[in-house]
């Protein structure tokens, strides 16, 4: 086989003097479905981007079926017939799938758009790779495993052989990830090349042929995948052995610290987001919150964090109520929260990480006296937590702009857990997160579940839920549809049936 | 004049006459100013676009003769037009320049452009005219009006066609009303009018099949510069025939008003700038009673805050039907 695409050498200095790759050589043979893996930060995104004319190397050559090529913008790389289906989608809300799919390309007749052409064209690509669509239905509509789908049309109308998938399957059910895969063989049967971002082993070993890892700027792997197991993968990334499996003690169910009873939320639109959720969390116990996003799992904790108000409903925190309060009377009943949106809710970037470890705190002794606040205090209490969560910065005066995403995290981790909560609320703690601080969540939050804290944990990584919970709750247009024990016999493919509302239990609506 | 004689002028043809001219000066830079918002980059220099081209065009038509003394008559209220238009596609592209190139806020860039065109025009007329409140001095041109002709005659129709003279409608109203139809058909028909929405609603997305955002955006500023000056040009050759100090007063950013309440689309901007100019005229009518002139002059502001309550009413109604719904649905 030949090589379809050659990287050779490229490095990548940013201006601010990171750099992002180093002498890194890449390639793709023509028909192979190829996964580039590393975990965050560890350059295979500034690699793809280059390719596809997003980024300009410093230095190093692409070779694309033998010839050499200058990628200066994406216009030329589809030209050169690379198309990318970005993880955040490229797709305007408003528009139809068929105006999505044509958009910059339009057919035309005369001066117009030929809407008829564009709906017969994309109803043809759909029926020849296999990727169902409806052509007429609004983007904002549709759900988004459909709305990948347009991606990879898009790609394909533009006359793309080589797709490039930026971690594709990070915002799909089982089930969804399943119909990927199959799409994707097709797309390999018809003589399409893919290259496949990802940090989930399991995916690399179930549709790859080769893989590249890397880790810091380089690579430091490059196998035929039937070759290596996921530790070894798993290695390669992060240079040492990481244990993929957590080790927790049986479950210790204590009382009833939170319930949440007939819970419901109408968004600003007037649409219902959230119906009648009833569920409880005991001391002692981790519950996963799983479910496709967008089902009402960021808004069900904005809920209870008092960042959005109820509707209807009560939320009670060691039985008394608190929905409807501000977020700091919640948090002074006991609730901390590791927000979703890091950058928004959970840091301010511009302050430094001892202001960002006091935000909650910083109007009470030790930390303010009579009415000042006491820098030496503050100072102390950030060395302190940096130490004991294995926070790296420069100090306590650190930016906190100037952190990495895990080390961002591990702020929020240690400002929530020494607030000494009885309830635990984090959504999504790993996201975006690299293997050493996502091990580093995991084990402080099953920690806090031996210590008899009760932790809800809402997260779209099916695999943490399954790994961390003990009960888990599903969530699917806004309502729980089921409340399962977790235990060995709990498969990810029963979970994906309540997750896609093919099935749902019927007594959880009534019982609490 | 009693209330009885108002309320027939009301319902009247010429009531209508005198709301599409009052709605010319709303429409033409409503249409601009759609354009840029839908492309993501709202021009609230509106106002001061109108100003200078209004400015542009008394003056340029009314040294016309001394400036191009070869050039026929006829063609004085067209040099003066041209300028016009020409001073509010720079002032547009002005905007372009400051925002896109040297990345200024554009709400920023807007308000200096309107404190610009309002200082400069006062000056400029100063140092032409000698005059700082109006141009009465200069002979500058008036841009024609266009009479249908045979429906004089039709006693309700010769008024509605042709206006209460008879003399028909400034060129301008009808160029406002043509541009709705052809702004709708280039916003959801062609595939510029595709990007220029696309661009404004998910610019990451425009950019990454290709469309160059810098250029539509540059395109969609130069067009809202274009569409407002044809507004301003309404007013001091057509509406009235003099330049005046601040003459636009706020039909600028009244247009703005018309953009959001129309839903950003221009069937909707139509209608909108339609209920002001009804207002607008309404007020002017009312004059004529013993109404005191500051209480009239509050009838369009009044209008438009009377608009974003009803508008927001209904939309907390509908929320609060939803929940009501849903409250039923979930009950035990």
């Amino acid at each position: 086989m030949a090589a379809l695409v050659e990287m050779k050498q490229i490095t990548k200095v940013y201006p601010n003097g990171v750099v992002a790759n180093k002498g890194v050589d890449f390639s793709v043979e023509q028909g192979e479905i190829h996964a580039l893996v590393g975990e965050n930060g560890a350059g295979k995104s500034t690699l793809m981007k280059i390719l596809y004319g997003l980024e300009a190397p410093t230095h190093g050559e692409i070779w694309l079926r033998g010839r050499r090529v200058e990628i200066p913008n994406p216009h030329r790389a589809i030209e050169l017939g690379i198309g990318m289906v970005h993880q955040n989608f490229m797709l305007v809300p408003s528009f139809t799938i068929a105006e999505n799919i044509v958009l910059g390309s339009e057919p035309r007749k005369g001066r117009f758009i030929d809407r008829a052409q564009a709906i017969a064209v994309t109803e043809e690509l759909s029926k020849t790779y296999g990727l169902q669509v409806d052509p007429t239905a609004r983007i904002e509509a549709t759900p988004v495993g459909m709305r990948q789908r347009v991606e990879i049309l898009k790609t394909l109308y533009r006359g793309a052989d080589l797709l490039i998938l930026d971690e594709p399957t990070a915002v799909l059910t089982p089930q969804e990830t399943d119909e990927l895969f199959m799409a994707i063989r097709t797309l390999v049967n018809q003589g399409k090349t893919v290259i496949f971002i990802t940090h989930k082993l399991v995916e690399v070993k179930e549709i790859s042929d080769r893989v590249t890892v890397m880790r810091h700027g380089e690579v430091t792997g490059r196998v035929a995948t039937r070759d290596v197991t996921e530790a070894d993968i798993a290695r390669m990334m992060v240079g040492r052995a990481v244990f993929l499996q957590i080790d927790k003690p049986p479950v210790q169910r204590g009382r009833v610290v939170a319930e949440v009873r007939n819970l419901g939320y109408v968004a600003e639109t007037g649409r219902p987001v959230l119906r009648n959720v009833n569920f409880s969390v005991h001391a002692g116990e981790i519950l996963g919150v799983a479910g496709v996003e967008g089902n009402g799992q960021t808004e069900l904790v904005e809920v209870m964090t008092g960042l959005r108000p109820a509707t209807t409903g009560e939320i009670l925190v060691d039985g008394k109520p608190v929905q409807r309060q501000s977020p700091r009377r919640i948090r002074l009943s006991g609730v901390a929260h590791i927000p979703e949106d890091r950058l928004t809710n959970g840091v301010a970037l511009d302050a430094t990480i001892a202001e960002n470890l006091v935000v909650d705190r910083y109007n009470r002794p030790p930390f303010t006296q009579r009415g000042v606040l006491s820098p030496q205090v503050i100072r102390k209490h950030a060395e302190t937590l940096m130490q004991q969560f294995d926070i790296r910065a420069a100090g306590p005066d650190a930016l906190m702009r100037s952190l990495s995403g895990g080390n961002m995290q591990k702020v929020i981790v240690a400002r929530e857990f020494s607030a000494e909560p009885v309830l635990l609320i984090a959504a999504q703690p790993t996201r975006g997160v690299d293997i050493g601080a996502t091990e580093f969540v995991h084990t402080q939050l099953v920690t806090k579940r031996n210590e008899g804290k009760a932790v809800l944990l809402v997260s779209a990584d099916l695999a943490e839920v399954m790994s961390l919970a003990d009960r888990i709750a599903v969530m699917y247009k806004g309502e729980i549809v089921a409340i399962l024990d977790n235990g060995p016999e709990l498969t990810e493919e029963e979970i994906g049936l309540y997750m896609l509302g093919v099935r749902r239990q019927e007594v959880v609506t009534k019982a609490a | 004049m009693s209330l009885e004689v108002v309320l027939q002028s009301i319902f009247s043809a010429a009531f209508i006459a005198t709301v599409i001219r009052v709605a010319t000066p709303l429409i033409l830079p409503a249409m601009g100013g759609l354009l840029s918002d839908l492309g993501g980059v709202i021009n609230i220099a509106l106002e001061g676009i109108m100003l200078a081209a209004a400015f542009t065009g008394v003056i340029v038509s009314g040294f016309a003769p001394q400036w191009f003394p070869g050039a026929p008559a006829w063609s004085y209220p067209w040099l003066g037009a041209l300028a016009g238009v020409l001073v509010g596609m720079a002032m547009g592209w002005l905007i372009a320049f400051f925002h896109l190139e040297l990345k200024t806020d554009i709400i920023l860039t807007g308000l200096a452009m309107n404190i610009l065109a309002s200082g400069a025009t006062v000056f400029l007329m100063f140092s032409f005219t000698g005059d700082k409140g109006s141009t009465s001095t200069l002979a500058s041109a008036r841009l024609p009006s266009l009479q249908i002709p045979f429906v004089n005659n039709v006693p309700v129709l010769g008024t509605l066609l042709n206006g209460e003279n008879g003399t028909g409608y400034n060129i301008m109203s009808y160029l406002a009303f043509a541009l709705v139809a052809v702004i709708w058909i280039f916003l959801y028909r062609t595939p510029a009018g595709a990007h220029l929405r696309a661009t404004g609603e998910m610019p990451d997305a425009a950019q990454s099949v290709g469309i160059d955002i810098r250029r539509v955006r540059y395109q969609a500023l130069v067009a809202s510069g274009f569409c407002a000056a044809l507004g301003g040009l309404y007013l001091s050759m057509g509406y009235l025939s003099i330049f005046q100090a601040n003459m636009t007063a706020g039909r600028g950013f009244i247009a703005l008003a018309v953009i959001f309440l129309g839903n950003r689309n221009p069937i909707g901007a139509l209608i909108a700038a339609l209920i002001f100019g009804t207002a607008s005229a309404l007020g002017t009518r009312l004059g004529t009673m013993a109404i005191p002139p500051q209480f009239v002059e509050m009838i369009p502001p009044a209008v438009t805050i009377a608009a974003l309550i009803i508008y927001n009413i209904r939309r907390r109604a509908r929320i609060n039907a939803a929940a009501r719904r849903f409250q039923e649905q979930t009950a035990p």
